[in-house]
């Protein structure tokens, strides 16, 4: 009796985890439809990472605006974490004032171009104030200025089945957001600081400036950006040189 | 005599599995910059409201994973969490057992109880069979106060959560401030998991642990 019990126990177990991971599979397929899905959500701590990005992109759905706060509010002290690549092509550029420096921008788009520093100067631009958090726990306020890059896409016509935007930097710490944060209006490609040329350390000549994720997502030293709808065969596969140093993909933690 | 359901039983190790996971990580995502602040912003170069005797350390092999983790087991709590919530109330777990009773709130029976505290004296199986007044409180207040700060003030270091329900952070007046607190919370919570500890060796470990993994204080033979 004992026995059959536990041999039916066994039985209606295996079936119910079949279930759920079948259950699991089905859910992450839907949410990879609806762009759910974090690139890294199959390492050994996926699942969390999943239901982070999930969730959060789900709430975000409204297109919410971090927060912007005043002149005053600025901190007076803007720490540097990774400092400016001290080789070339980076110095020759740095040494060159960035006269030479073009931003790349190709893949899903109509028309490939390549803009100069003065070139995204002469666009339409913004300034915003907004809270910069290291995932160290650090954080700072600071005035950042440049161009939409939501403007750039539209510019070099960037395809509606386009789901990522991949960001190379001068080093080798490469990344990607997703397409609802790229066209989000306070993810700039940030030219200024604090009413200033952005210096070397924070990112000349181009940063990404998203303040709805952690500092380690606002890319330094840009030098090229791609637009892709899979990540899968861009570098290996999770979305950014992040995870394999152990950090998750999203930033908005 | 069933002392705790299954369902407690289950979500109960569970979540020591989990909160296990979340000290060690929150620990490698502290060290990563061990000083505390007050208010909005906080970096080096600027005043700190203390700093923790602590290293910096700045290993990325620890900080990575310890991230990953905190948040992975940060769910495994709000999933357990929710399920022992919703079904302690459904089944009045927390007012039969945890609310505390009437008689709790004597002043003599309130003094008995400190003085058996401070006096280490262990619990009949008699009383050890229903949660004392200072069990009950600490027990409600973990579960009710202590967590679910912890997840606001962790919230309130989101800046997507914040970009959606702004009030998280600005009822903290700042980012660092709910860092600091969200430190001063989890000290709390270690220390009642320290409490919790000792208090289940003083009361006897055996009988205690078995209980929460069977559901009952005695062995099966001595029971039929």
């Amino acid at each position: 009796m004992n026995n059959k019990v536990s041999r039916r126990k066994i039985i209606t177990t295996g079936l119910a985890a079949l279930a759920g991971v079948s259950g699991l599979g089905v859910a992450a397929k839907i949410a990879d439809r609806y762009g759910l899905l974090a690139p890294d959500h199959q390492g050994a701590f996926g699942v969390g990472e999943a239901l982070t990005y999930g969730t959060q992109r789900l709430l975000m759905a409204s297109h919410s605006l971090a927060r912007e706060f005043s002149r005053s509010e600025i901190s007076k002290v803007h720490p540097v974490n990774h400092e400016h690549p001290g080789y070339d092509p980076y110095k020759r550029l740095l040494y060159g004032k960035f006269a030479d420096w073009r931003l790349y921008v190709d893949g899903m788009v109509a028309h490939p171009a390549a803009f100069s520093l003065d070139g995204l100067k002469r666009m339409p631009f913004r300034s915003q104030i907004t809270e910069l958090a290291c995932e160290e726990g650090w954080s700072y306020i600071g005035e950042w200025t440049g161009v939409q890059l939501s403007y750039i896409l539209n510019l070099v016509g960037a395809s509606p089945k386009a789901k990522w935007v991949v960001l190379y930097p001068f080093n080798d710490f490469w990344g990607s957001i997703d397409m609802p944060e790229a066209l989000h209006p306070q993810t700039l490609l940030a030219f200024g600081m604090n009413g200033e040329d952005l210096t070397a350390d924070h990112g000349a000549p181009v940063r990404l400036r998203i303040p709805r994720q952690l500092g380690y997502k606002n890319l330094k030293f840009l030098a090229r950006i791609s637009v892709v709808d899979s990540l899968k065969n861009v570098g290996d596969g999770n979305g950014s040189a992040a995870p394999e140093i152990g950090y998750s993909w999203y930033g908005g933690i | 005599m069933l002392r705790h359901s299954a369902l407690v039983r289950a979500t109960h190790w569970i979540h020591a599995a989990s909160f296990i996971a979340l000290v060690l990580s929150g620990i490698a995502i502290l060290l990563a910059y061990p000083r505390m602040h007050w208010g909005k912003t906080g970096t080096v170069g600027m005043p700190s409201l203390f700093d923790l005797p602590l290293p910096f350390v700045l290993d990325l092999g620890i900080r990575g994973p310890g991230r990953y983790l905190h948040f992975l087991a940060a769910w495994a709590t709000l999933f357990t969490g929710s399920v022992y919530v919703i079904s302690g109330l459904h089944t009045r777990h927390f007012r039969k057992d945890l609310l505390p009773r009437r008689s709790d709130l004597g002043l003599q029976s309130i003094r008995k109880l400190v003085l058996n505290h401070l006096r280490f004296r262990r619990p009949t199986e008699e009383e050890a069979r229903n949660y004392n007044l200072l069990q009950r409180l600490s027990y409600l207040g973990v579960v009710f106060v202590l967590l679910p700060f912890m997840f606001v003030s962790g919230f309130a270091m989101s800046p997507a959560i914040v970009s959606v329900f702004p009030i998280v952070e600005t009822m903290f007046g700042g980012r660092q401030t709910a860092r600091t607190l969200h430190f001063f919370a989890a000290d709390l919570l270690v220390l009642f998991l320290v409490v919790h500890v000792a208090m289940v060796i003083l009361s006897g470990f055996v009988k205690r642990c078995r209980a929460m993994i069977t559901g009952y204080a005695t062995p099966r033979k001595a029971r039929s």
